[in-house]
Parts: structure tokens; sequence; C-alpha cells
């Protein structure tokens, strides 16, 4: 069965790029000039003698050789256990899932709608007969946009909602997931998706870029191909060509892209929730490098490197359904 | 229809350039103007003493903007200038045999499986901070996804009819390589500078703006940006209106630039 040697060929490569990933964190963490011991006792530093100091050192295990800590935090890493994150006071699985949760609405609206949008404009934007040869305007106005949003520095962006919308308007509420003093389960569903919509609409907005482009690329080539010109010459008007042929030879590609962007969104969400005090995941990654909380940062790395992976494999498992070429080749 | 893009591109040579030459000379004609304090003249908005309004502590936004700039356009030429030269040795030793090839990949993947931010964020965080792991980190984290393209350009070459001929002529390896791939291969690595430059840039502003990056004292665009956040509830939109916009003229200056180099050279 080659579908199954495929899947586990791709499995198999994730787990060695995961482990590498682990490696890469360790090694990162342990270069770090910030001693571990100091970070987890903060204020309390004081209070803690050299011998304590030692006594920590020893049932944490940082007398032994690198190789061996890192051999004991895989050991535990894949029995479950993440560690303790000191900022939050909690274990560092419970930190994640609590905050992942909310990330997640972010995150998955603004994927959804950026992927929408953005292959919507790609469609009108390349949407043109080959016999023209200047750029309609619409083609313009979409490109520029796709263009400047591009070079946009998203916390920028954010920020300009946030005085515009929260400060002067007050449409929108200025920070966090829902009202302060108030607990999460007594938030209702339409206060949450008022907190939400500022941050979506801003990671919306910048992410659109890629996908509108390609998608504009990839029109613009089918309305110079046969297909085109023979549905032309039928009588079909760009619309028809363009809805018909363009909108399935482009989407599959577009939803590929979607897929490999997942750690680009990531990075917006971690600058979009500090600007908004969005209390997700992105927040708690700052966080965690701000405050040296070592556990909780190499397992959000961790964390964020599966779902990555997991997309950039689903676009290549993606890739090769729609091209035949790529199935013939080895993975 | 070819007369249009090369104009378009001397127009942005040209804007680049002036953006570039203000951005140099901005430094030497400043002075500490940056950090001078006003004390009777504390977060004024915008008018005809302080182009820009002044902040918390009196200090003029228009000089700290132009000296942000100039901060940002070093950190971001240094760091895109290191990451090409790393991707251009990580292709190069991907081309050494098969083991090698497999070793450039894994590495490419691992790279780009963590977030781009994370990623700096943790370089940084392990080189301490500051203008020196800034650009490290930046660079650090930038060069795989040019040193995907120089590799795949690279196996194109080296099957082409004219290397294999000079290959079967009996050359040496380092004449082939100085003489046949390093000339097709420098314009990808121009470009490539030119098109990680604003990633540079714009990571460079996240980092210091979530304050990982340059350290607090420097007037970085980044970290202008993150003081203005703790203004934008009362409103002091000058703040943060402007560096940002400057930020964006010099990023979109030169990613337009890039983008008509990329487009002249492949046509």
């Amino acid at each position: 069965m080659p579908v199954i040697r495929l899947l586990s060929v791709r499995l198999l490569r994730i787990a060695l790029v995961l482990l590498c990933v682990a490696g890469l964190t360790f090694g990162l963490m342990l270069a770090s000039p910030i001693d571990p011991i100091d970070a987890y006792l903060g204020p309390q530093i004081a209070q803690a003698g050299a011998e304590q100091r030692a006594l920590i050192a020893e049932r944490w295990g940082f007398d032994q050789p690198p190789l061996l800590q890192f051999g004991h935090w895989l050991r535990q890493l894949l029995s479950g256990n993440l560690g303790w994150s000191h900022v939050y006071n909690q274990p560092v699985n419970e930190v994640i899932a609590q905050r992942f949760q909310r990330s997640l609405a972010l995150l998955g609206l603004a994927w959804l709608l950026s992927t929408l949008l953005g292959f919507g404009l790609g469609l009108l934007a390349g949407m043109r007969e080959p016999a023209k040869p200047t750029h309609s305007t619409l083609d313009r106005v979409i490109s520029g946009y796709a263009y400047l949003t591009a070079s946009t520095p998203a916390f920028w962006l954010a920020m300009l909602g946030l005085l515009l919308f929260s400060v002067t308007l007050g449409w929108t509420p200025v920070c966090c997931a829902g009202p302060s003093g108030s607990l999460s389960d007594e938030v209702s569903l339409a206060t949450r998706l008022h907190h939400l919509a500022l941050p979506v609409a801003t990671l919306t907005l910048l992410s659109t870029a890629p996908i509108t482009l390609h998608t504009r690329a990839r029109l613009r080539s089918l309305m110079h191909s046969p297909v085109a010109t023979q549905a032309f010459a039928q009588g079909a008007s760009r619309r028809d060509v363009a809805w018909r042929h363009g909108a399935r030879h482009a989407c599959l590609p577009a939803i590929t892209l979607a897929c490999a962007s997942l750690g680009e969104l990531f990075g917006g969400v971690m600058l979009i929730e500090q600007v908004f005090a969005y209390p997700g995941l992105g927040r708690a990654t700052v966080e965690a490098a701000l405050r040296s909380d070592i556990p909780l940062l190499m397992a959000i790395a961790l964390f964020t490197a599966l779902l990555v992976s997991l997309g950039n494999a689903t676009a290549d498992g993606l890739y090769r359904l729609i091209d035949p070429r790529l199935r013939a080749q080895a993975p | 229809m070819n007369q249009q893009p090369r104009l378009t591109a001397l127009l942005s040579t040209a804007l680049a350039a002036l953006v570039l030459a203000s951005a140099l000379m901005a430094a030497a004609w400043l002075g500490d103007a940056p950090q001078q304090m006003h004390f009777d003249a504390r977060l004024a908005p915008p008018g005809s003493n302080y182009w820009f309004g002044t902040d918390a502590l009196g200090r003029d936004m228009a000089a700290r903007t132009l000296a942000g700039l100039t901060l940002s356009f070093w950190v971001g030429s240094s760091a895109a200038l290191l990451g090409t030269l790393i991707a251009l040795s990580m292709a190069l030793l991907a081309m050494l045999g098969p083991r090698w090839d497999a070793l450039v990949s894994l590495a490419i993947d691992t790279l780009l499986s963590v977030p781009h931010l994370l990623l700096l964020l943790m370089i940084a965080f392990a080189l301490g901070g500051g203008t020196q792991a800034v650009i490290i980190a930046v660079a650090l984290s930038h060069w795989p996804s040019l040193a995907r393209v120089l590799r795949a350009e690279l196996l194109h070459i080296r099957h082409a009819p004219y290397v294999q001929i000079s290959q079967a002529l009996g050359k040496p390896r380092r004449f082939i390589v100085r003489h046949h791939w390093i000339p097709q291969v420098l314009p990808h690595c121009l470009v490539g500078a030119l098109l990680l430059f604003p990633h540079a840039v714009l990571h460079e502003a996240a980092l210091s703006f979530l304050g990982v990056g340059l350290s607090a004292d420097q007037p970085a665009i980044g970290v202008l940006l993150g003081e203005s956040m703790r203004h934008v509830s009362g409103g002091d939109w000058w703040l943060g209106v402007f560096p940002g916009a400057g930020l964006l003229l010099m990023v979109l200056c030169i990613q337009r630039l890039g983008e008509t180099l990329r487009r002249a050279w492949s046509t």
C-alpha cells in the first residue's frame, strides 16, 4: 500500500524533525546566560544559600553532563510530564491547554477568514482577459493592498486599530478576552466575540497577502491557457471562466498555502495578543521568555513545532493529491 | 512592455537610495537630539516646534524616529547579509554529497517548523539580548528559505549541459565552482538579501517591541512602539503612528526594489 508507506514515512520525518527541534531548544536553553535556579527562586534568591542551591541542582540533575540531562528530559516528555511553570505556578501541560484554547479561537478564525478573503481577492484580481495588456483598476488596488500589508508591522497595525476603534470611537474593548474581574465561565459568547473582533480583524488583514498574490498568479496563468481560450470562444464571460475553471484550478493550492502558513500566523498571534493583552498562548510565550520560564518556553516551542509540521505535512499531502507528477516521485 | 519594469526599478532604486541616504546621514546630523529632553514640552502633540510631537520625557519624536530608522536599517541589513552568507554556504555544503544534502535539508526543515518569531525569541534569549544577539538571531532564523532556493538553483546548474561539458573536459572542481556556480548564483543571492531585508527589519522591530530585542535605552523603532503602547489609552496617537509609518515606508521601498529586481532577472 503506497498510501500507508507514504504516511509512515511522513510521520517518521515529523518525529525526526521534532527530535531535532527538541535538541535545538535544549541546546539554546543550555547556552543561555540565565541561571535556571535563579529564575526558579525569583525574589527568594536572597534566602537560599549555596548549600540549598547545590541541593536544587542535584535534585534537578544539573550536576550531570548535558547529554544525560537531555535524555532525562526526553523521557519525562514522552511520559507526558512537561514540567512546572513558575510564572503561572501550574504544570506546563495545563498552562498550554488553557491558553491554547483561547488562542485557538483567534488563530482559527483569522486563519479561516484570511484564507477565504485572500482567495476571493486573488480571484477578483486575476480575473482579466489575456487580450488586454493593462492591469485593471481592481487588480491594481488589490495587489497594492497585498504588497502594503506584507510590509506592515503587525503590532503597529494592531495598535492603530486599538487607537481608532477602542480609544477614539469606543466600539471595541481595550484589552483581554473578557471584562476584567469576571471568571471565564461567566463570559457569554457575544462578549467573547466582541473581545475577539479587533484582534481577529487585524490578524486577518495582515495574513491575506500571500494567498491573494498566489491565487492571482494562478488565475492569470489560467486565463492564458487553452481551456480559457476555448471557453471564451464559446462565449463565456470572464466571471464564468474565473468561477468555473479558475476557482477549482486555484483552490487546492490556496488551501495548501494556508496550511503551510501556520508558523507565520502564530508569530502574528504572539504580537497581536501582546498588543491586546489577550491571555493566550502567544502572550504566555512572551512572558516565558521575559521571565525565563524555561520549561514553559521549551514546551511551547515543541508544541508549535508539532502544529507547524502537521500543517506542512498536510500541505505536502494535498499537493501530492492534486499533482500526479509528484505522486510518482519518492517522498 | 519591457520598458515599464525598468522604469519602476529605476524609480524604486532612486527612492530606496534616498531613504538610505537620509537614514545614514540622520545619525551624524542628529547628534544627541534623540536623547535630549525638553521638560517644558512633555507629550506635546505634533506642531511647528516638534513635527512628530514629543514623548513622556519631552524627547523630540521626529529625531527619535529618524534615529530609530537608522538603527533598524543597520541591524536589518547586517542580519540580511549574514543570513544570505549562511544560506549560500549551506547550499554549497549541500552539494558536497547526498549525506550532506540530507543533513542540510533536515536543518532547514527543523528551523522552518518552529514559528519564525518564536525561534528568534529563543535565540535572542539564549544569546542574552542586545544588538549583536538580535542580528545573529535574525540571521540564524532567516536563512532556510533562501538556502532552499539556492540549493534548487545549484542542483539545476550542476546538471546543465555546459557544466557537464566543462567537467568532461577535465576542469578541476574549484574551477567549475568559481566560474560556473558562483556567477550563476550571485544574482540570486543579491535579490535574496534584498528580499530578506524586510523580514529582518520587521522581525527585529517585533522582537524589540516584545522587550527581548534591543535594549530599552536605544531609540529602535520597536522600542519606540513598545513605549507608545503605554500611552495608547491616553490617546497620544503621535507616539506610535509616526515611527511605525517610517518603518513601513522603508520596508516597502526595499521590498519593491527586491521584487522588481527579481522580476527583471527572471525574465
